[in-house]
């Protein structure tokens, strides 16, 4: 199956959560090596829940759909919730099958969002 | 089908398993390694089925055997390059290797603080980091020779001024990007460096040319040049590094151990001459020896002709790519005169989208930054497509990535 499904191509071409935050409690920066892809990714906690989110850099359709979809997901989620999803939750949230050279794509806003968690 | 340039395509396709073995794969990633021929494979399959015993050690038959066939890979190698003697091939892991072990061995005697180290913005990453740690780490100058929007070399008027001063040590060029396919006048720079100051180290990466051209290593005027077997049509472990004999008889050995020694004293040691003070360890024995059938079969062909058939398909795939997406594909540097190298950009659409769109319809090319950051750095993007050409690529080939990036506008949109 194509892994650009009509549910990737959406979030690729209309990603929610793209932006900045003007004050965020938590924010990271990551990178893709083989790429050179960034993303940032901004939350603001409140009571140790995600009041808001937003990511913002470069990335192909399936790291920005990722990350739009994992922002999604993570809005009103606890913190520790949100520490203990892995690689499985990302794939149910995408829906398709990602072969091992783009999971790397994939992961990286989940990479982002412990990183950013992680600093809190 | 008719010849194509000379090269008789269909029957060259016929000698790489791979192709058999995937009759809709459309490869365009021969820059990051080719395919390899049913010859060599097969002298591999001769060595660990005949005569696999280690090499310079035995005195039974089959590591004389052993021992001749890898001595004959060193001379066909040196001949492959045109150099003085087959003592002037080093046989290493890869192009990398090669220059690292110019680093570690020359590099970080040769060099002191204040010194100058010249490399260029369109090195590979394995002929740029090596210089740029080096530097550092002894406290020398790094200089990097820019390019111009055509992906030529910036190298200054006259040639070298106020980049090759006596102060420059080692001088390290690229003699085909692997990035823009354009080949660099490394006899012109070495020989105009060398007149600025005759003890220059230089050093050129021949990774992307060694496969694709006639090399002359006497007629470019090097210290050093480097080449991997396994972009080639040999196998991956093993490449060369050619050094003059002035020049590797300077120097010290990079790795102590076996093979490599002249005696052994509780307090020193005393080692063998070159290219044996190189080579510590058992080598890829298999390797070495069938990188000589690689060769051998790259000079049946006759690499003038391999060089025009690669010219030929980029002219035709670029003039393809450019009339079928206009404005919206922009090919890195000059589009007029490069070797089978084509990386590009298309719209807004992200390389590994492109690439992944191309694989699900079995064109295969690279994506990212083909270990060049600093060049795309300086075109302003982060990375880009590459589909390169070789020997047995076609027009076909070409017209397949144009309907395969027709696929890539319908999904994408």
């Amino acid at each position: 199956m194509s892994l650009y499904s009509e549910d990737i191509l959406y979030h690729y071409h209309h990603p929610s959560h793209f932006g900045t935050l003007s004050h965020p409690t938590c924010s990271s920066d990551v990178k893709n090596s083989i790429c050179g892809d960034s993303i940032t990714m901004e939350i603001r906690l409140d009571g140790g829940v995600v009041a808001d989110i937003a990511f913002s850099g470069h990335g192909c359709a399936i790291s920005i759909a990722a990350a739009s979809l994992l922002s999604e997901f993570a809005m009103n989620k606890s913190k520790v919730e949100l520490m203990k999803i892995d690689s499985d939750r990302i794939m149910s949230l995408l829906g398709i099958e990602i072969s091992a050279a783009r999971l790397k794509c994939a992961l990286l806003p989940l990479e982002a969002l412990h990183k950013a968690l992680e600093k809190v | 089908m008719k010849p194509l340039n000379g090269l008789r395509t269909h029957q060259v396709r016929d000698d790489f398993p791979v192709l058999r073995n995937n009759p809709h794969l459309v490869y365009l990633d021969s820059t990051a390694t080719s395919l390899k021929p049913q010859c060599v494979i097969d002298k591999i399959n001769e060595y660990y089925s005949h005569y696999s015993a280690n090499i310079h050690r035995g005195i039974y038959e089959l590591s004389d055997r052993a021992s001749s066939e890898y001595e004959r890979s060193r001379e066909l190698v040196a001949r492959y390059i045109h150099a003085s003697y087959p003592e002037e091939i080093v046989f290493v892991r890869n192009t990398t290797e090669a220059l690292n072990l110019l680093a570690y061995a020359l590099g970080r005697e040769i060099l002191d603080k204040g010194d100058e180290v010249v490399s260029t913005i369109a090195d590979h990453h394995s002929n740029f980091i090596p210089w740029q740690q080096l530097a550092t780490e002894v406290g020398a100058v790094f200089k990097v020779i820019d390019v111009n929007e055509q992906g030529k070399l910036e190298l200054g008027e006259p040639l070298l001024n106020g980049i090759v001063t006596k102060r420059t040590k080692i001088l390290a060029l690229p003699h085909i990007s692997n990035v823009l396919g354009i080949r660099y006048p490394v006899k012109e720079i070495i020989a105009q460096a060398k007149k600025i100051n005759p003890d220059i180290i230089t050093i050129v990466d021949a990774a992307q040319s060694a496969p694709h051209t006639v090399i002359d290593v006497q007629d470019i005027g090097c210290d050093f040049l480097a080449f991997s077997g396994h972009k080639m049509l040999g196998p991956t472990g093993v490449g060369a590094l050619y050094g003059t004999s002035k020049r590797l008889t300077q120097m010290s050995p990079f790795l102590f151990g076996g093979g490599m020694v002249e005696d052994v004293e509780l307090s020193f040691s005393s080692f063998q001459p070159p290219p044996a003070k190189f080579e510590a360890g058992t080598p890829a024995i298999g390797e070495v020896i069938a990188l000589r059938a690689a060769v051998e079969y790259l000079e049946q062909m006759d690499l003038k002709e391999v060089e025009r058939h690669e010219k030929e398909l980029a002219t035709y795939a670029t003039s393809q790519l450019m009339s079928e997406f206009g404005d919206t594909i922009h090919i890195l540097g000059d589009i007029c005169e490069r070797f089978g190298i084509i990386s590009f950009t298309f719209g807004d659409h992200h390389p590994h989208d492109i690439a992944q769109i191309l694989s699900d319809n079995n064109v295969a090319v690279r994506a990212g930054h083909h270990c060049a950051i600093p060049l795309h750095k300086r075109y302003g993007i982060q990375s880009s497509c590459r589909a390169s050409f070789y020997i047995y690529n076609t027009h076909a080939d070409a017209d397949a990535l144009v309907a395969a990036l027709h696929m890539v506008n319908k999904i994408l949109g």
